[in-house]
């Protein structure tokens, strides 16, 4: 079976991204309830190494891929925070390294909170949260198969919703499209 | 098939094995191509192994290379029976990046077709959820009342599903000028059309045999499975996201959230019919509400929103239908991920179907109501 | 056996053959048409009026599809299910009297004989069910056993009530003995726990778990095409007919008609019509059920044969008995008989409570969740500028 990442570009790659020459950034607007979990958010973490900001209305905690459990663990456990509704588990490709997002929320205090964590892509190496939320399960898999993130202590990290021998990480920018001109 | 014709001959003594049965993907009661693999003592199941993937299209990927206008039609084929609210969530996370105050009368406009698309992906759940009981008329009721949302959609957007109508910072056209008329007309056959459906299903003892206490799941257990929608709220948490993170103009009308307790496949059913009510009241109070204005926000014909990270939820027929935007200032997306609500909410059918029948598998699996297309992206 | 009595035995299983199959055509037709009338379609339009031919049109279709045969199954077994099935559909039509003298042969033990032979159907059912080498006929052909056998029981019990009122079981007696009251008044119980075991023995809805489309795609006939799958369906509905047909003449008086006109063929033939219409009717009824109701579930079913219908059973064997002992007037048995109907109601609709107790779901107001309402901006401004630079003025819509 051939991928395509193992086809040569027949043509010199489409100029596919337009893009300013200066790039404005969204600005970082906290609700009320983002500054008040912002300002916890120190203590209820004080023992780990976490950075923790805001983008756009989330606030952003960034965390080693191996605290990740624990961070997880404590946004769970902790009546501060409460946050039991994983509302994503998504994997960004930035090519130089692939960054892992925990996009958590909490039915009962109805704030939010987004757990970053980065990995190189030649190492993907992230352990599993599917212990803390039993949600987390596909997304790892997905995530898995898409990107090629392993999730170490995941149950059963088979293909999902690629077919068992597939080849190549279909998410990542290195997987290329297939060259066709659209019009 | 081996299994069961040579297990009993060439065995001396018999052996009780655990038959295998395959459920789909080309099976009429799994809502598309859903392949569930059930582990059978008889007609009990003893394990389930839910398969996924058969619709992949890689939508998230192909997202990346298409602009913002382009990937409006990719969402409307995520869940391709609430088109509408796909497209909403999408438009909503670029407007967001982009930080754009969409005009009043675009978010009546989307507010009363989501809504109404809810009413009619709620109307095909009836009618299916019939079939998969074993009664085979709801399904017509069922459709009647979907077709004639549908055909006001056309009316509207010029399709009947593929809508491609909800745009960056507004919405593609304004309305008709007989809607007010047509959707009131609509609204009165639809209050007709939802207590007929719900007086020929609702309380039959045999649906009631088949659906109460069946599949039931509780409260944390939903929340630990990421459930959303229908199935989260029969289990009695009381969340919606028109709630709990109001977006548009949902903050300006009156209505009611149903709320389960039991968690079981009739408490997930008669929520989706309450909330064709509900909705309902929506429409109605928009259509009062509406004035004319401008339907669309001054977007530069190509639109490219500021590089950040945006995270949009909506309440989808389904759930919790959010999209996380990546972008790095380009026209193009840098990366999205869609967060289906039904890929979720699959999930726990695992839990649903411990200590169920054959029968009560294809009862739960609509109970879920889910819609392959954004399970499998 | 006489040539004449040959022949005659002959021409006869000939004819009702002929009849038989008409009378499938028709109701294959009528069942789309009832269930059309009930869903808001339709149903056959095209070929002949109101589609009317469409049975042929079924028929040809059906005879020059291709004949499929699964590579692993049994294929003796799967080819000889189909006769296992229509054989005793049609052997049980050799006693049941259509009028008066329209009976290939009347026998004594003629009830007797139509219970012994229809129970053997459920041996094609097996039969299509192994044969076919596939799970989910399999599991259609077992749950056809597990269903059949448990409504056989109920469905005998509930023809003993008949065979006690009329001291008989000469189905031609029984049809005389209601010459001034039908059995339906004597003893509504009999003829709703025969109705809705004969509803089981068919596999009609609610009923129809061996092959419900939803759960097992059809199952003992899902690898049938053809010539085959008509076989199925001619035994089906074969089936169906004679349920209808045994309600009639057990507890709708068969034939009779109160003060019937004429004598001799005139008689037979009016005799045939009545019985005929009130048939139909019943068949309609049948047809009403299914586009009506939804499926029990294999337990559910079993609980209640076992624990409805057979007590329910002998109850109505039991008040028959007492009344017919003591000689009590025939309105005993019916007041007692409506009685324990009632009750068998109220146990089976009561189960889930009133609709109060049973409303689980509880409708909460946005502003009970904690969502503020907004106050409407009046005239709100016009959207100026964005944070994006606007480099054309785009037109609404654009």
């Amino acid at each position: 079976m051939t991928t395509p990442q193992e086809k040569k570009p027949a043509k010199p790659e489409r100029a596919t991204h337009r893009r300013e020459p200066e790039v404005p950034v969204a600005p970082a607007a906290l609700d009320e309830r983002g500054k008040a979990l912002a300002a916890i958010l120190p203590q209820v973490f004080s023992g780990l190494d976490v950075q923790i900001s805001a983008a756009m209305d989330e606030v952003v905690l960034a965390a080693k891929p191996q605290d990740v459990p624990a961070v997880c663990r404590i946004a769970k456990e902790d009546p501060r925070l409460d946050f039991d509704y994983l509302r994503c588990l998504s994997v960004v490709d930035y090519i130089e390294r692939l960054e892992v997002d925990y996009h958590l929320f909490s039915l009962d205090k109805r704030h939010k909170m987004v757990v970053k964590t980065s990995v190189p892509p030649d190492a993907a190496n992230v352990p599993t949260v599917s212990g803390v939320w039993r949600g987390a399960d596909w997304y790892e898999r997905e995530g898995h198969d898409l990107f090629g993130v392993v999730f170490d202590g995941h149950p059963n990290l088979r293909p999902l919703l690629l077919y068992e021998g597939f080849e190549g990480h279909p998410g990542r920018k290195s997987f290329l499209f297939h060259e066709y001109d659209e019009w | 098939m081996v299994n069961i014709q040579t297990q009993a001959s060439n065995q001396d003594s018999l052996q009780a094995v655990d038959m295998m049965l395959n459920l789909g993907p080309q099976h009429p009661s799994t809502h598309g191509v859903f392949r569930l693999v059930l582990w059978l003592d008889g007609e009990r199941i003893v394990r389930a192994e839910p398969h996924i993937g058969y619709l992949h299209r890689g939508s998230e990927k192909l997202c990346e290379r298409e602009d913002y206008t382009q990937i409006i039609t990719l969402f409307d084929r995520l869940d391709y029976v609430a088109n509408l609210n796909g497209e909403l969530a999408f438009c909503m996370a670029a407007e967001k990046l982009m930080g754009l105050e969409v005009p009043d009368r675009a978010w009546y406009v989307r507010s009363i077709l989501c809504e109404l698309n809810r009413i009619a992906s709620h109307m095909l759940f009836y009618g299916v959820y019939g079939l998969d009981t074993g009664a085979m008329t709801p399904i017509l009721y069922g459709f009647r009342e979907r077709e004639r949302i549908v055909l006001l959609f056309e009316a509207v957007t010029g399709a009947r599903m593929m809508h491609n109508f909800i745009r960056v910072g507004g919405v593609k056209q304004d309305l008709p000028e007989d809607f007010v008329q047509r959707v009131n007309k609509l609204t009165d056959e639809l209050k007709r059309g939802i207590e007929e459906c719900d007086q020929l299903l609702t309380n039959s003892e045999l649906f009631l045999a088949r659906t109460k206490g069946v599949g039931s799941i509780d409260g944390p257990t939903a929340r630990d499975y990421g459930c959303t929608g229908p199935v989260l709220r029969a289990s009695g948490v009381k969340e919606d996201v028109r709630v709990s993170e109001p977006y548009g103009i949902y903050d300006r009308f009156e209505f009611g959230i149903p709320v389960g307790s039991n968690g079981d496949c009739w408490d997930r059913y008669y929520i989706r019919v309450e909330e064709m009510r509900q909705s309902l009241s929506i429409i109605e109070q928009a259509v009062k509400q509406m004035e004319p204005g401008p339907i669309q926000a001054k977007v530069r014909r190509i639109a490219r929103p500021p590089k950040g990270e945006a995270y949009v939820r909506t309440e989808s027929p389904r759930g919790d239908f959010a999209v996380f935007l990546v972008s790095d200032g380009g026209d193009k997306p840098y990366r999205v991920k869609v967060r289906a609500p039904s890929f979720a909410n699959l999930q726990s059918i695992t839990h649903m179907l411990r200590d169920a029948y054959i029968a009560d598998a294809v009862v739960i699996l609509g109970s879920i109501d889910i819609i392959l297309g954004e399970v499998d992206r | 056996m006489t040539a004449l009595e040959g022949l005659f035995y002959g021409l006869g299983a000939a004819g009702l053959l002929v009849f038989l199959s008409g009378t499938v055509m028709v109701l294959t037709w009528l069942e789309r048409k009832a269930l059309a009338r009930i869903q808001l379609r339709m149903g056959p339009m095209r070929v002949g009026p109101h589609g009317t031919l469409q049975p042929i049109a079924d028929v040809a279709k059906l005879m020059t599809k291709e004949d499929i045969t699964p590579s692993w199954a049994d294929k003796r077994v799967f080819w000889l299910a189909p006769a296992a099935l229509l054989m005793p559909a049609l052997l049980v039509w050799v006693t049941i009297p259509m009028a008066r003298d329209l009976v290939l042969r009347n026998l004594d033990m003629g009830l007797f004989y139509v219970i012994a032979v229809s129970v053997l159907s459920v041996m094609g059912l097996v039969m299509a069910g192994w044969g076919s080498a596939n799970k989910y006929a399999m599991l259609g052909g077992l749950r056809a056993v597990g269903a059949l056998i448990s409504y056989e029981i109920p469905f005998i019990l509930a023809v003993l009530g008949v065979a006690m009122l009329s001291q008989s079981m000469d189905i031609t007696r029984i049809v005389d003995d209601q010459r001034s009251i039908a059995y339906i008044i004597v003893q509504p119980l009999g003829l709703f726990l025969f109705l809705v075991a004969g509803l089981a023995e068919l596999g009609r809805t609610p009923f129809d778990i061996h092959h419900a489309e939803s759960e097992v795609v059809g199952g003992p006939f899902v690898e049938y095409s053809g010539a085959h799958w008509a076989a199925f369906m001619l035994a089906e509905y074969i089936n169906t007919f004679t349920v209808a047909a045994l309600v009639v003449l057990l507890f709708l008086g068969g034939w009779r008609w109160p003060a019937m006109p004429g004598d001799g063929a005139l008689h037979t033939l009016l005799s045939l019509i009545w019985f005929l219409t009130k048939t139909y009717f019943v068949i309609l009824a049948i047809f009403w059920i299914r586009g009506t109701f939804p499926r029990l579930r294999i337990d559910q079913l079993m609980a209640f044969a076992w624990k409805v219908l057979v007590p329910l059973a002998f109850v109505n064997i039991l008040l028959t008995g007492l009344v017919l002992y003591y000689d009590l007037g025939w309105w005993v048995l019916t007041i007692l008989s409506l009685l324990s109907l009632a009750a068998a109601f109220y146990i089976i609709f009561g189960r889930y409570g009133s609709r109060a107790e049973r409303m689980t779901v509880r409708v909460y107001s946005t502003r009970e969740l904690g969502l503020k309402p907004a106050v409407r901006p009046q005239a709100a401004p016009p959207p100026d500028g964005s944070p994006v630079q606007v480099d054309k003025a785009p037109a609404a819509g654009a």
